[in-house]
Formats: structure tokens, sequence, C-alpha cells
């Protein structure tokens, strides 16, 4: 156990490494940089900048000094937001992305299982079809049509919530709702579909036939094995929720990473870039190995295969 | 022998198993009938979709603007049609790149197999922990707002899923004995391809492709959030959401309408994927 989360980890060194000299050349591959502005700046300052923050060597040196200083938690300087390092900008939206992911995965968990289990134990019925056809609409609606709407049913016409903000509880709630009912919907489905498909296997078939109660039957033997693509399904989607979401903060004005990403991104600010995709990757990585480590648990076969 | 005396005894074909259930089929005639509409649109749109008419500015629907009109007075009707046309274009294009990519990096993956296969994963798994946001808006900042080549990049990235899939699918085909049999034959690793592979695996690429498109159109609504997608007076479903929640108080329709356009032919998609997956795979229509 110990020997197989270890070897994880050092497994994902070498991923991580590639995944900064792609995400580098990739950047450094758009054209235009992080100090054309809309009045082009006088060649010579453009020129002192760029000797600065070392742009003007070779890719292959740059890499190898953004590298070396990565090796020591040095992120580089920011290119477009002088005085600030990409440490200390990354590390103050870090808590508002995971505060906020946290709870809407939660959320997500807490409907969408729950309600997965539901409808696959009574298919087709009521209490399958119309929670299932929500979560449908849910799928097929995009996070900047379901925000709005909560807002103005909460925030405007029942006046409960504040529209848009950041800073104390209560300004988690829409948000988190938005994110977490949008997560909600295709974890219901999943876990419908793979608690009927694991309902019809002969070994449930013989657990009932030798009187187990259906109570324990649906809890016990179908939901732990049933529950393993759902866990599988839940790394990725709670990496991407923790490591911030554009569209939701916008909408609700929250100080996250996933906005602080796509500025990065349209600004060229490339060390920022590299930091912020840097988190995401580690972030999904530690959470796929906490996915297959909770389907380890419930499944120990698992680990004897992987190991 | 027995399995060839199985097939004819049920000789259901695709479509008679397709048709067996009342929803599928009724969103196949949904989405024939939008994308018909849509590509007419040009033909058939009932006015303009660019042209204004600021004196009339946004109305309701009405018998004259059966959807109404938006802020600068354009008819929504054919607004809708042309992003229609727009977003139904960029879909299929997008998935057949994918769909493309994916099927012969997953086939060949699969038949050279061994370390190659290894290799090939291992390299799908370190482009999949590339934040999508990433490679989208790069492409969209590289491309500027040419739409076909944002989403021939958007393709370029949706083909992950469908390689990892048809790689597994693959390889349980090669251990298959009619396989071996075809080797046995002289059969060339290409003739084992086309004669045996795709034909088996015709039913999960149409699946995959029916979910595929969703995404795409997702991705696409995602651009035009970002203020990234196609230019005004130029229109996408995407784009004319994002504007209808900008006054969905003043003129709930400007949101309501396309938005319903957008999750009915979603749902419709997924409702086809279902059906799809049902009729290449009879096993499957137990529950």
């Amino acid at each position: 156990m110990f020997l197989y989360v270890l070897k994880r980890l050092a497994e994902m060194v070498p991923v991580l490494l590639l995944v900064v000299i792609t995400t580098f050349f990739l950047a450094h591959a758009v054209p235009g940089g992080p100090f054309d502005k809309e009045r082009p700046l006088p060649p010579e300052v453009k020129l002192r900048l760029e000797a600065y923050y070392g742009l003007d060597q070779p890719l292959v040196i740059q890499l190898k000094n953004y590298i070396k200083n990565l090796l020591q938690g040095d992120l580089g300087p920011s290119l477009k937001y002088p005085g600030w390092t990409v440490n200390e900008i990354i590390g103050s939206r870090i808590p508002v992305s995971a505060t906020l992911g946290t709870v809407s995965i939660i959320l997500a968990i807490l409907i969408g299982i729950p309600v997965g289990v539901l409808a696959s134990s009574y298919p087709n019925s009521s209490l399958d079809r119309v929670p299932m056809g929500f979560a449908l609409l849910g799928i097929c609606l995009p996070a900047f049509v379901l925000g709005p709407i909560l807002s103005l049913l909460f925030s405007k016409t029942l006046g409960w919530l504040p529209p848009c903000g950041w800073g104390s509880p209560i300004h988690l709630i829409l948000p988190a709702l938005t994110l977490g009912l949008i997560t909600a919907a295709p974890l219901a489905r999943l876990t419908r579909g793979e608690l009927l498909e694991v309902g019809q296997l002969d070994y449930i078939r013989t657990a009932k036939a030798k009187g187990i109660s259906p109570f324990r039957v649906r809890f016990i033997h179908v939901l732990r094995n049933g529950i393993l693509p759902v866990v599988t399904y839940l790394g990725p989607a709670t990496a991407a929720l923790v490591s911030g979401t554009f569209v939701v903060e916008s909408l609700f004005d929250v100080p996250g990473l996933g906005r602080l990403f796509v500025t990065a991104i349209i600004n060229r600010d490339i060390t920022l870039i590299l930091g912020t995709t840097l988190i995401y990757a580690v972030a999904l990585l530690v959470l796929n190995l906490i996915a297959d480590l909770v389907k380890a648990a419930l499944d120990p076969r698992l680990l004897r295969k992987n190991t | 022998m027995s399995e060839l005396a199985l097939d004819t005894a049920a000789p259901a074909t695709l479509w008679q198993r397709f048709t067996r259930k009342s929803l599928p089929l009724l969103a196949l005639g949904f989405l024939v009938i939008l994308a018909t509409v849509c590509f007419l649109s040009p033909w058939i749109s009932p006015y303009d979709y660019k042209s204004q008419n600021l004196l009339l500015g946004p109305t309701s629907p009405s018998a004259e603007h059966w959807f109404g009109t938006d802020l600068l007075g354009r008819d929504l009707l054919s607004r809708v049609l042309q992003g229609g046309l727009i977003s139904i274009t960029v879909g299929l294009i997008a998935t057949l790149v994918a769909l493309f990519v994916g099927v012969i990096y997953g086939i060949v993956a699969a038949e050279l197999g061994g370390r190659f296969e290894d290799l090939s994963m291992r390299v799908i798994d370190i482009i999949s922990t590339l934040p999508l946001t990433l490679i989208v808006v790069l492409c969209t900042v590289v491309f500027g707002q040419n739409i076909w080549l944002i989403f021939l990049a958007v393709g370029g990235v949706s083909w992950l899923t469908m390689a990892r899939i048809i790689c597994t699918k693959t390889r349980q085909l090669k251990s298959r004995q009619f396989v071996d049999a075809s080797v046995a034959l002289g059969q060339s690793r290409f003739g084992i391809i086309i004669h045996h592979y795709l034909p088996n695996l015709a039913g999960t690429i149409a699946v995959y492709a029916t979910l595929t498109i969703p995404n795409v159109l997702m991705l696409e609504a995602f651009v035009s959030f970002l203020g990234l997608g196609v230019k005004a007076p130029m229109t996408s479903w995407g784009l004319l959401i994002k504007e209808g929640t900008d006054v969905m108080e003043q003129c709930p329709w400007l949101l309501i309408i396309p938005a319903t356009t957008f999750a009915l032919s979603l749902l419709s998609l997924s409702y086809l994927g279902d059906g799809l997956r049902d009729a290449f795979d009879p096993r499957s229509n137990k529950n």
C-alpha cells in the first residue's frame, strides 16, 4: 500500500516535467508577447524588459532556468504584474478556488449519488424518470445559463443571497450551487447506469436468492461495486473544480484561479500560465491517485493487479 | 456453424432494432429537421439575420417575428437558424476531426501493441493532464477569431477519449478467433483493420460521435462566453445564449428561445446516442 503510493508519486515527476515542457513551448509558440500593449513600447525599453526577465535567451536555456527555479519551489516573476511573483499571485487565489471547489464537489456528491441510487432502485418509475429528466437538463445547460437563472431567482426575486462577490460564507452559496448542480447531473446519470448494470450480475441474483434483505443487497453488494466508475469520474471532476472554473468565477465575481488562468493566457503572461497549468496538473494527478486509493479500499483486488 | 444459424434466425437489422424505441427515433427526427432548416436558412429564413431595425427595437414573439426581435430589432428566428448553421457545422467538423484522429490513433496503437501501445497511451495521459482551457484559449488567441481553425483545433484535442476507447476495443478484437483465422489466411494488417476492426468498431464510433458533438457545442458556447467565438454580426447558439443572459430580465425570450433550442439539440443527441448503443449492442437492451 505504502509502496504503491510511493511508486505513484514517483511516476508523477516525469509527467509533471513533460507538462511543464509542453506548456512552455506552447506558450512560447503563441505570436505576441507579454509586453505587447495597445501602445507599442519603445524598442529599447522592450529589449531591456526582455533582458531583465531573461526572455532574450534561447528557449532551451530559459526552460532550463525555469525548471531549476521550479525545483526550489520558485515559479518566477509575473511578466504582466510587475513586482509580483507567480507564487504570491497563485497563493492568494488557491484558497478561494479550493474552498469553492471543495464545497461544490461535496454538494454534487450529496445530490448526485443519492439521486442516482434512488433512480436505479425504482427503474422506469416516476422516481427514476423525473430526477433523470432534470439530470439530463442539467447536462444540456451551460453553466452560464444556470448561474444567471439561480441568481435571478435567489438574489433578485427572493433577495436571500448576494448576487456576487466573495468574502463571507453566504457569498459561497450561489456559485457552489451552480457548480454543484452542473456536476451532480452527470454524476446521477452515471451512478444510475452503473448500479443498474451491476444489479443484473449473477452474484446479485445469488445474494437475493440467499435471502439477504433487498436493502443490504442494494447498499452493500450493488453499491460497493457499482460506485467504482463513479469514483473514477470524480477524480478529474474534482480537479477541474478545485483548480478554478472560469465561467462561474466571472459570473459571481469570485477572485479564483480560473479567471487568473484565462487572463494570463490572453495576456501571454508565460510564467503565470505555467504556474496555473502546473497547479491543475498536480491537482489532477493527486486526485486521480486518491480516487484510485478509494477504489482500492472498495475493491482490494484492484491494488493487487496494479502493483 | 451454430453462430451462423443464430444470426439467420433473428435477422433484426440495425434499423429495426433502432426503431423499436420511440424516443431515439423522435430525437433523430428532431435533429434531422432542425439541421435541414438551419442549413436551408440562407434561402428560407423570414428575415436577414443581420439586418437591424433600430426603430423596432426588442419585441416579444409576435405574428411577424415568431421568436421576437433582439435589442437591435433583428429577427430572432432568423438568428437562431443562422446560429444553428454555424454551431451544427462546427460541431460536425470538430467531431469528424476527433473521430478521424482518435480512431486511427487507437487502432494503430492496439494493432502494433506491446511497448508502442504503452507509449501511445502514456502520450494521451500527458496530453489529458494539460487543461483543456489552455489549449482552447491559446488556439483562439493564435488563430484570431477564425471559427474554422478554432474548431479544427477543438476537434484536435477532443480525440483523446476516442483513442482510448478504440484502443481498448481493438485490443479485445485482436485476440478474437476470426482475426487469428484471417492472419492465418495471409490477410495483411491493413486488410484486417479495414475488414475486421472497422466494421466491429462501427457501433462504438457511432455512439461516441453522438456524444462528442454535445461536448463540442458546449466548448463553442464557452468560447463565445469568453468573447473569443464568432465575430458579430455573425452568430452562433453559444453567442445568442450569452447575449440572452445579459438581458434576461428585460427580454427573457432572448435567453429562453436560444437556450431551449440548444438544450433540445443536446438532449436529442444524448437520446440518439443511447438509442444507437442499444441498437448496436442488443444485450444492453434489458434495462
